[in-house]
């Protein structure tokens, strides 16, 4: 096995990047973490708790942060990769403060953006204040209060999923996966911290893929009373009570159904950030009809690139859950070892 | 058609309940396909009749009219294709861009032509 240290490259410092990051200087690797924000943790920042446990975020968090603290890695906060390009054996790299650098490999972890709901108009996001999506919900577990805009309880939310998934009407075909278990977590969540408030999810097929998400969609039946209606909301509006009013076929029963809410909440989607899609313009890597990057083959080769010696981690590929994002990036990982070993 | 027998013996048969998938017609779903193919594309989340005018007052459901063509039920939907108004606010609010307004028109044509034999 070769021990000679190679320059690695990781773009993008959520949870693939710091995974990916972490694993390569353990093999003993010098690793230069880029990260956009201010600080690195992505999207989990943001996150109170976690789907299907509802464990607190801080959790996985510290183990990414207690990942990262290691004297191989180099961590540049508040810039983004703007460009990779093969140069001889190399990748040459730019940054968006001017500065470029070379690298042995490099690994795209550009991550997701959440979809922007106020494409979906017809849901009211931006117009009317007691409408939020998924992530400000997040920010109402964090700040331990859940409130309407005027700071009432409210008594009934309902929570819409799909919002930017599986709807052509703004070109997002693909399902974003991790939305059906995240309304169901946060519906129990709803539950828990408001025992008289009623949760009704407004699903068009509940997705239960992963372990224990089925269970979590029975146990928020049979303990937390959480409502289930099969049907696409299709619009939004506020009568004069200043409540809101959604409108929806309840496919079930085949009827339209109306119903008045203090709450709606948005399960917004995910799609292909766009500094990834910036660095995937410039440096010409191949997107997908989804938009996601192109990886050399879908089956066993999803964190292949198609530049020699840049591979993919992560939610830059596809949609996936969190536990799904570290085993990709730790593949990823192996991949470029394999990489830098063998060539 | 599996009908009444009528009173003449003082009881009555139920009509089978049953979609008799193997009895049904299919013709009105292959003119509706072959004419209006995004037809294919709904996967029944009823957006269409949650935002129906027509269908907050009379019975009218354009997701499951869509049902009754693909399992070639054509009784039910003689009826369900009279009641839209083809205002075409389901065609907005349609995820998966199926042309709802055109379905319901070639759906009615298809029964016209059903009636004279000639599909």
């Amino acid at each position: 096995m070769s021990t000679v240290t190679k320059h690695v490259l990781v773009a993008g410092g959520g949870v693939a990047g710091m995974e990916a990051a972490g694993a390569l200087a353990e093999l003993g690797h010098r690793v230069t973490l880029i990260e956009k924000d201010q600080k690195p943790g992505g999207h989990l920042k943001q996150w109170h708790a976690l789907f299907p446990d509802r464990r607190p975020a801080d959790e996985v968090r510290k183990y990414l942060s207690r990942r990262i603290d290691n004297r191989n890695i180099k961590l540049f906060t508040g810039v983004s990769v703007e460009k990779v390009k093969k140069q001889g054996h190399d990748l040459h790299i730019e940054l968006s403060d001017g500065s470029a650098l070379t690298a042995d490999a490099a690994i795209i972890a550009t991550g997701f953006d959440l979809f922007d709901a106020r494409r979906k108009e017809e849901y009211g996001y931006g117009i009317y204040d007691n409408v939020i999506t998924s992530a400000e919900l997040e920010d109402m577990f964090n700040a331990g209060r859940i409130t309407t805009a005027d700071g009432r309880k409210p008594s009934r939310i309902g929570l819409v999923h799909c919002v930017g998934s599986r709807d052509e009407k703004v070109n997002n075909n693909h399902c974003s996966k991790v939305c059906c278990v995240t309304a169901v977590k946060q519906a129990v969540e709803i539950r828990q911290k408001l025992p008289s408030c009623e949760v009704f999810c407004f699903y068009m097929d509940m997705r239960m893929y992963g372990p224990y998400y089925e269970e979590l969609y029975r146990e928020s039946q049979e303990v937390h009373n959480v409502n289930y209606i099969r049907g696409k909301v299709s619009e939004a509006s506020a009568n004069i009570n200043n409540r809101l009013v959604i409108k929806v076929e309840d496919t079930l029963a085949g009827r339209p159904l109306r119903m008045e809410l203090d709450m709606l909440v948005l399960m917004v989607g995910m799609e292909m950030s766009q500094a990834g899609t910036r660095l995937a313009e410039a440096s010409a890597l191949g997107m997908g009809i989804n938009r996601f990057l192109e990886t050399g083959d879908h089956h066993y080769g999803n964190n292949l690139g198609h530049v020699k010696g840049l591979f993919y981690a992560g939610t830059c590929t596809a949609p996936m859950n969190i536990t799904d994002t570290i085993s990709h990036a730790r593949a990823a990982v192996t991949e470029t070892v394999r990489y830098l070993t063998t060539r | 058609m599996k009908g009444s027998t009528g009173n003449r013996f003082g009881f009555t048969v139920n009509r089978s309940r049953l979609i008799d998938y193997d009895a049904s017609d299919r013709l009105v779903r292959d003119y509706v396909t072959l004419r209006e193919p995004s037809f294919r594309l709904c996967f029944a989340c009823g957006g269409c009749t949650a935002t129906c005018t027509a269908g907050q007052h009379a019975p009218f459901n354009l997701r499951r009219m869509n049902t009754f063509i693909r399992r070639g039920e054509i009784e039910p939907l003689r009826e369900e294709v009279t009641r839209c108004m083809l205002c075409g606010k389901c065609l907005l609010v349609c995820p998966r861009g199926v042309n709802t307004r055109n379905v319901v028109s070639v759906a009615a044509e298809a029964i016209k032509k059903l009636d004279r034999n000639e599909l």
